[in-house]
């Protein structure tokens, strides 16, 4: 095992692949000789050669549907989104194209392309920059979506993506970039659609990934205080979910608390909480509860943003409040 | 001038239109016609613009304000072009143009209170530091994606059109943004419907660390009006006088009815991208030499000594002048408290639906409060 940041992970992910096959290419804003906007693709440009790390022109649409036609020829482009808040300027190539070449070619066009970039409210970006894109992505058929909280994760399910035929979109936290953690020396590869267990504990599940997995955690460590058990778990891949493990926990615990980084209208937040109380409905002892952004553009002024986020506060109360410990 | 227009086939690149000569004269050709007295207070807002960026970076620096996004070259094209268009003509800024709405009349108070997204800030600590807006003033609301800025002033000028009202728009975005969807679509758009908009490219030479030979292969910005059957003109964004003559005629040109105009403006990002960038990473020292010879202030700055309006005594009170009225502002933004909570869940919508009344009742009173549902 080594300790590696986050942003590193992801760079020995990209580092590993591009070595390992020749077709696969990174391509995006600043990607090559700034390194990476968050330095994630540094030092890439010099191991491959502009050949293979691509600096684009501002204009997502035409990298993205490049990207596209280049994976419909059987190259494994992996596509750089500066942040995903700039993606929506490529909704139309990732939604209408990306997510519907396959199926529409008749299965005749497999298209191998991962969309990676950070997401999420960074600190004091406000509403246009803030954006948790995972409702957005999660919604359409025919994309897988990861999300990975650590360094390990980070690693083992990028290099799954850009193993895989279909198109993934990777989702990096903003602000878990520096974020140390374990990895294996050996490679490993993280299979799709397979979360994690955490932390165990016997009286509530708390499911949470991204910036609100490690909130999650330390609210866990101060309920832990007062005597109640949080086992957390990480889905990893929020498309396909793997409801097994959650509603394993479930089956155990009894309680369910959802914490996620998005808005609280829909998404993998609402589905986690659907398939939950269908799928375990006899198991559960109190309303499944969600831990949410509030509903609003993201404010610029520090205390306001901090409120609109989930806090450590309030995903205790929401746990205290399964567990019957708090009105 | 050099313009041209619907050319076919491949053409030389537009010759760079100049007014201020090398020794301080202007070319009486194009000689905009402003009087001494109207080119000092022009002067003036170009010091207050250059010391205001030296002062915000060095706040930035002090981890008083969060992010600063400046002008450090380019003080000429913004403020010449803002000079240029009538006081009923609206703006529809990038993010480099806090000179543009400090000449329309944003009041420096109003600017730093935005700076540091205090209560008094006119859009309440919700947006980031230099992102203002002044309607009373006809300046618009500024939008960080690249290039959004642009389709809009389209349709503001278009819809003023349509209403028999005599505005124009002038839209200020980077030579990187002409990369962006927004940008064709505006330029086609506005071709097609005679919009009376002007397109102002401050080509700076650099998008973040991108150069210009990255985004486009075309030898020029201006020639990629032809496209769209828009004029295009290429203005030395370092000369002040060239800046508001060829403005001019682009909304005189706009007035008459005959459509937009794409303007590049040369100049150089004489700074970083923002205060979150350094650009040393990415280019040496010794690129600015040439630009700094040619400093757009330094250059008006020669025009007015020479017809002895004005002096270094005038400059140094002029600075001293800036400074104080920055640092009054300062210690009273400073001062001011942060927005209160209740106003977050404001202007989302005209009136809040009844789940954002139950989390604003969460917040303030705590998870007891009475749900409304
Ligand atoms: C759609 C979109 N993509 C990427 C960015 C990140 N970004 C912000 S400014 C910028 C460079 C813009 O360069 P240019 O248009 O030349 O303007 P300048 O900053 O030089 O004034 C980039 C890539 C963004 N804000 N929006
Ligand atoms: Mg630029």
């Amino acid at each position: 095992m080594r300790t590696l940041r986050y942003r590193e992970a992801l760079r020995e992910a990209m580092f590993e692949e591009m070595r390992r096959d020749e077709t696969v290419f990174l391509m995006g804003e600043e990607v090559g000789f700034y390194q990476g906007a968050y330095k994630v693709s540094e030092g890439l440009l010099d191991a491959f050669g502009q050949r293979r790390v691509i600096d684009t022109p501002i204009a997502e649409n035409g990298f993205a549907g490049v990207g596209i036609g280049a994976a419909m020829v059987g190259l494994r482009p992996v596509i750089e989104f500066m942040t995903w808040n700039f993606s929506f300027v490529a909704f139309d190539q990732i939604i209408s194209n990306a997510a519907k070449v396959y199926q529409m070619s008749g299965g005749k066009i497999p298209l191998p392309i991962v969309f990676r970039g950070p997401t999420g409210a960074a600190k004091q970006v406000a509403s246009q920059h803030s954006h948790s894109v995972d409702p957005f992505y999660t919604n359409i058929p025919g994309l897988w979506v990861g999300f990975p909280s650590t360094p390990r994760d980070a690693k083992g399910m990028l290099k799954t993506a850009i193993r895989t035929d279909d198109p993934v979109i990777f989702l990096e936290g903003e602000t878990i970039y520096n974020v140390k953690g374990e990895v294996p020396d050996e490679e490993e590869l993280i299979p799709l659609g397979k979360a994690r267990v955490a932390r165990e504990g016997k009286d509530c599940t708390v499911v949470a990934w991204g910036r609100p997995y490690y909130t999650a955690l330390s609210a866990a460590e101060l309920l832990e205080k007062e005597g109640i058990e949080c086992e957390v778990i990480d889905p990893r891949w929020l498309r396909p979910l793997d409801m097994n493990t959650i509603i394993d926990s479930v089956s155990k615990t009894n309680r369910c608390v959802v914490v996620h980084e998005h808005w609280a209208y829909g998404g993998p937040g609402a589905e986690i909480a659907d398939r939950v109380q269908r799928d375990g409905f006899d198991h559960l002892d109190a309303p499944i509860l969600r831990v949410s952004n509030l509903d609003m553009p993201m404010p610029y002024a520090s205390h306001l943003e901090e409120l609109c986020l989930p806090t450590v506060e309030r995903i205790a109360r929401a746990v205290r409040q399964v567990c019957y410990r708090e009105g | 001038m050099s313009s041209h227009q619907g050319a076919a086939g491949v053409q030389e690149p537009l010759e760079v239109f100049r007014v201020l000569r090398d020794d301080g004269t202007l070319d009486p050709e194009h000689d905009p016609g402003l009087t001494t007295e109207e080119v000092v207070e022009i002067y003036r807002g170009l010091v207050l613009t250059r010391t205001l960026d030296q002062r915000l970076t060095a706040l930035q620096r002090q981890g008083r304000i969060g992010f600063h996004v400046g002008s450090l070259g380019e003080e000429a094209a913004i403020l010449g072009s803002t000079y240029a268009m009538r006081d009923t003509d609206w703006i529809f800024p990038c993010y480099r143009e806090f000179g543009s709405a400090l000449m329309r009349g944003l009041s420096l108070q109003k600017f730093l209170d935005n700076m540091f997204g205090n209560a008094n800030d006119t859009v309440k600590g919700r947006q980031m530091p230099d992102h203002y807006t002044c309607r009373e003033k006809r300046w618009g609301s500024i939008s960080s994606p690249v290039g959004t800025q642009i389709t809009q002033a389209v349709g503001f000028a278009w819809a003023a059109k349509i209403d028999g009202k005599d505005i124009a728009t002038l839209t200020y975005f980077g030579d990187g943004a002409t990369s962006s969807p927004e940008f064709h679509s505006g330029m086609n758009f506005a071709g097609v419907f005679k919009v009376p908009t002007v397109f102002f490219c401050r080509n700076n030479g650099w998008a973040i660390s991108v150069p210009t030979e990255r985004q486009t292969a075309s030898a020029t910005f201006a020639q990629k009006a032809d496209a769209y059957g828009v004029v295009g003109v290429r203005v030395d964004g370092n000369d002040l006088f060239a800046v508001i003559a060829a403005t001019r005629q682009a909304v005189e040109r706009a007035a008459r009815g005959e459509g937009p105009t794409l303007i590049e403006a040369l100049t150089y990002r004489m700074g970083g991208h923002s205060t979150s960038d350094d650009p040393l990473r990415y280019r040496g020292d010794e690129q600015l030499e040439p630009w700094a010879a040619r400093d757009p202030i330094e250059r008006v700055r020669h025009h007015l000594t020479r017809l002895g309006a004005w002096d270094d005594e005038r400059e140094a009170a002029c600075i001293a002048d800036v400074d104080a009225r920055f640092k009054q502002a300062v210690a009273v933004a400073e001062q001011t408290p942060p927005p209160p909570l209740e106003s977050m869940f404001e202007d989302v919508y005209e009136s809040p639906p009844w789940h954002l009344v139950e989390q604003r009742e969460q917040l303030i009173q705590g998870p007891r409060a009475p749900k409304s549902h």
